[in-house]
């Protein structure tokens, strides 16, 4: 629930961060070095040693001697594993030369003896001025499409907790069971935007287990405790209302919110994380036991959000954008597996074989959309 | 800069000192007229080689402490697989060489960017950690096209008789040992494997282990299970080369080429009913093992290492060594000439829900052939061991170790994907 109240303030550092898309250029193999003295790298089959870990900014030659006994293949690697610069074919006795243009940032040189394998690799940090991310057009144009997003959900949460809120009041509480999980849908697919603003998480979607002594409960887990438990809401009416201000706010204060790149790549982390400790456990709905209907709704928010910074992943890692959609597919297949009839099974339906599958899902899936933010600001 | 210095190794030489005091210390302190015990952190600042013939982690002098970790490959993608290893192999070449799990390590890395190691071991120097690989049965089933590359020696092990396995901590596809003097590095190393393993494997079970139960060198003392016996005093060690030869690696022609200087392991999740055992008298205790308590000597004998007589009978003309005494019926007279080499440790996973020591042995074994090593020296135990009576087998799995991973352009198994 945290991780984007932190990143509020990660624009700044987003900011400072190179915009680079375009501007990788393979070098030359062979070609007249830089008037910068080269950079040494000493390879053999169990080792590659690159004379410096820090280079500034903008070209730089290494020269890669192969030591070793095998052919091997030098590279420089961007976050994600993009290659930056490369050279293959370095037969043992060799040097070869390899220009590269480098932003500032962090990177990864590696030697592949035998031209095969993950590389020996070291890390190779790149100083300098960057350019404000702000520029690049296409970042902006994904920020504005996830602000779209968040906006149609937005809205239907408006309605649908309008309609939970009525049945409520009404102590309809056969109808109000039916529209608690689907109200909160919309919720949960936006829950990290919502989660900007501190105050008003709280009030909406606090669960007994996190108040402290004396505090006031209010939100959608009260009132659940009150459908499935107490199995009485007529003293609930005050507890609607402030349900539907707080949402009202918030989707109020959602809705002209600035949201910068990297935020949008940890809100779709922070999505998932939701899932592995929330929604697996079963802890988020102890009472009603929807929590797969959570599950899902965080499982398509962090799908937005992804998708939004889609043509941006492509240009920069289409690896880690197949790998995405790869691992989307199967969670949302493992996921699949328990729908029944327009919703979801019960919680405390599934086994714990079961679990560990979604459990599974849910790591394969978040460690490479761990991944995105750096690709974004790298 | 000259030459790139990991930040771990850095913090590594100033912490190696720290380790080696303590260890001094925990020598002073071990009991008069036993040989001192070799200390975690004793040979902290200097790494195992991960490259080799032969995997480290086998007849590397057994460090002192444990986290083996069994997965389900969960990717139906043979490249998925192989590229996994690959990943692996380089993570570990870095690890046990007291680096980070990747380039930028915990701190190095971009701000938006999670580390790409864990950080629980910065500061704390290779701590002898080895990492050695193996792969399960199960592997070789038909998803990966491994079938017609199984090992025959890699057949399930029979159920023996008393087993009380639990599947859920038994067997697996791949399975990674870790051991190292610091439980930090070792459990570090785990974790680090796991989380880059994500979406291609999942956890099937883990165990720790301390205090080894078995010295794997001349050089080390034999250690004491908890049951208070030293056990394995006639293991396998490194320095018996050429029944390592004959008894631990696979050799040309044993079976399928890729498995060459490997080994298969066999581990064993052994629980001791320690509350009842506490109970039982020295003499009993002493009978049952077939070895005297305080200094290890087989019964007859004087010394820890004085050769085992079997045919010694007491004042009643019975054999000194009774006919069901664990250390006759492990014993590789008793099995065809079979030794193992056991690299075990001491296990204490808390209490149980009456209150009992949830504690024992996590038996681990390497050998060249299962079907003629351990599953006849296991079979003699199963039938007639007296020490039956306060033990129970919860859990097993076997492996085919691969070879030795040459160099950087190599890794665990590749020629298993040729």
């Amino acid at each position: 629930m945290r991780t984007l109240l932190l990143l509020a303030t990660a624009g700044l550092a987003a900011a400072t961060l190179a915009a680079c898309s375009g501007e990788t250029q393979s070098g030359t193999p062979g070609a007249a070095p830089a008037e910068d003295a080269k950079i040494a790298v000493a390879a053999n089959d169990t080792e590659c040693k690159v004379a410096a870990g820090e280079v500034t900014a903008g070209t730089s030659t290494f020269a890669i001697t192969n030591n070793g006994t095998k052919v091997t293949e030098f590279y420089v690697y961007a976050p994600g594993d993009r290659v930056m610069g490369e050279v293959e074919n370095i037969v043992p006795g060799l040097t070869r030369d390899v220009i590269v243009e480098l932003p500032p940032g962090a990177y990864e040189a590696a030697c592949k003896p035998g031209m095969v394998g993950n590389g020996i690799r070291s890390a190779l940090k790149v100083s300098g001025t960057a350019q404000p991310l702000s520029a690049d057009a296409e970042l902006a144009a994904a920020t504005a499409g996830y602000q779209r997003y968040v906006k149609s959900q937005s809205d239907t949460l408006l309605v649908k907790t309008q309609e939970f809120v009525d049945a409520v009041k009404a102590a309809d509480i056969d109808r109000a069971k039916e529209l608690y999980p689907v109200a909160r849908t919309y919720w949960e697919r936006i829950e990290p935007v919502a989660e900007i603003f501190g105050d008003l998480d709280p009030a909406i979607d606090a669960r007994e287990a996190d108040l402290e002594p004396g505090q006031e409960w209010t939100g959608f887990h009260r009132i659940e405790k009150d459908l499935w438990i107490k199995k009485d809401v007529s003293a609930d009416g005050p507890v609607a209302d402030k349900l539907m201000t707080d949402v009202r706010t918030i989707v109020d204060r959602a809705n002209s919110a600035k949201l910068s790149p990297v935020q949008l790549a940890n809100g779709a982390k922070g999505l998932l994380d939701e899932v592995a400790t929330g929604k697996i456990t079963g802890e988020e709905d102890i009472w009603s036991h929807t929590d797969l209907w959570d599950f899902d709704a965080n499982l398509e928010g962090s799908k937005a959000a992804v998708q939004a910074l889609r043509p941006v992943l492509e240009q920069r890692s289409p690896d880690l954008v197949k790998t995405l959609d790869d691992k989307f597919a199967a969670a949302e297949a493992a996921l699949g597996a328990h729908r029944q009839g327009d919703g979801w099974k019960l919680h405390n339906e599934l086994s714990e074989a079961e679990l560990k599958t979604l459990s599974d899902a849910i790591n394969a899936l978040a460690e490479p959309i761990s991944k995105i933010a750096a690709v974004i600001a790298g | 800069m000259a030459e790139q210095v990991s930040r771990r190794r850095l913090f590594g030489l100033g912490a190696a000192g720290v380790a080696a005091a303590g260890a001094g210390a925990l020598a002073a302190r071990a009991f008069p007229g036993e040989p001192p015990r070799p200390a975690a952190g004793e040979e902290a600042g200097t790494p195992y080689p991960f490259y080799g013939e032969h995997q480290a982690g086998i007849v590397t002098p057994a460090q002192d402490r444990l986290h083996f970790v069994s997965f389900d490959v969960t990717t139906g993608e043979r490249a998925e697989l192989s590229e996994l290893l690959q990943e692996w192999t380089a993570a570990a070449a870095r690890m046990t060489q007291g680096k980070e799990a990747g380039a930028f390590g915990a701190v190095g890395g971009l701000p938006e960017a999670p580390p790409d190691d864990t950080g629980e071991a910065l500061g704390l120097p290779a701590s002898g950690l080895t990492l050695t690989v193996g792969f399960g049965p199960a592997l070789f089933d038909d998803r990966f096209g491994f079938a017609a590359r199984k090992p025959a020696a890699l057949a399930d092990l029979p159920k023996f008789p008393g087993d009380a396995l639990v599947p859920g901590i038994s067997g697996g596809d791949i399975c990674v040992q870790a051991c190292a003097h610091d439980p930090q590095v070792a459990v570090h190393a785990i974790r680090n494997l796991a989380r880059i393993g994500f979406g291609r494997v999942s956890v099937r079970w883990s165990q720790l282990g301390f205090g080894r139960t078995s010295s794997t060198s001349r050089a080390q003392a034999t250690p004491r299970n908890l049951m208070g016996f030293k056990d394995g005093t006639a293991n396998l060690k490194l320095e018996d080369s050429a029944l390592l030869r004959e008894q631990l690696w696979v050799g040309p022609g044993d079976g399928p080429a890729w498995m060459t200087g490997g080994s298969y392991l066999v581990t064993r999740k052994i629980r001791m009913q320690i509350e009842t055992w506490d109970r039982a008298p020295l003499a009993e205790q002493e009978q049952i093992f077939g070895r005297d308590k305080g200094e290890g000597a087989p019964l007859g004998g004087k010394k820890e290492f004085d050769p085992l007589d079997l045919t010694l009978t007491g004042s009643d003309g019975r054999p000194l060594i009774k006919d069901d005494a664990h250390v006759r019926l492990a014993h590789p007279t008793n099995n065809d000439g079979a030794h193992l080499l056991r690299r075990g440790y001491n296990y204490v996973d808390g209490s149980d829900g009456l209150g009992r020591l949830d504690a024992g042995l996590f038996f681990m074994a390497y050998q060249r052939d299962p079907r003629r090593q351990f599953v006849p020296v296991q079979s003699a135990l199963a039938r007639s061991d007296a020490l039956n009576e306060y033990i129970k087998h919860v859990s097993s799995a076997l492996f085919a170790c691969p070879p030795g991973v040459r160099d950087g352009g190599d890794f665990w198994g590749r020629a298993l994907f040729g």
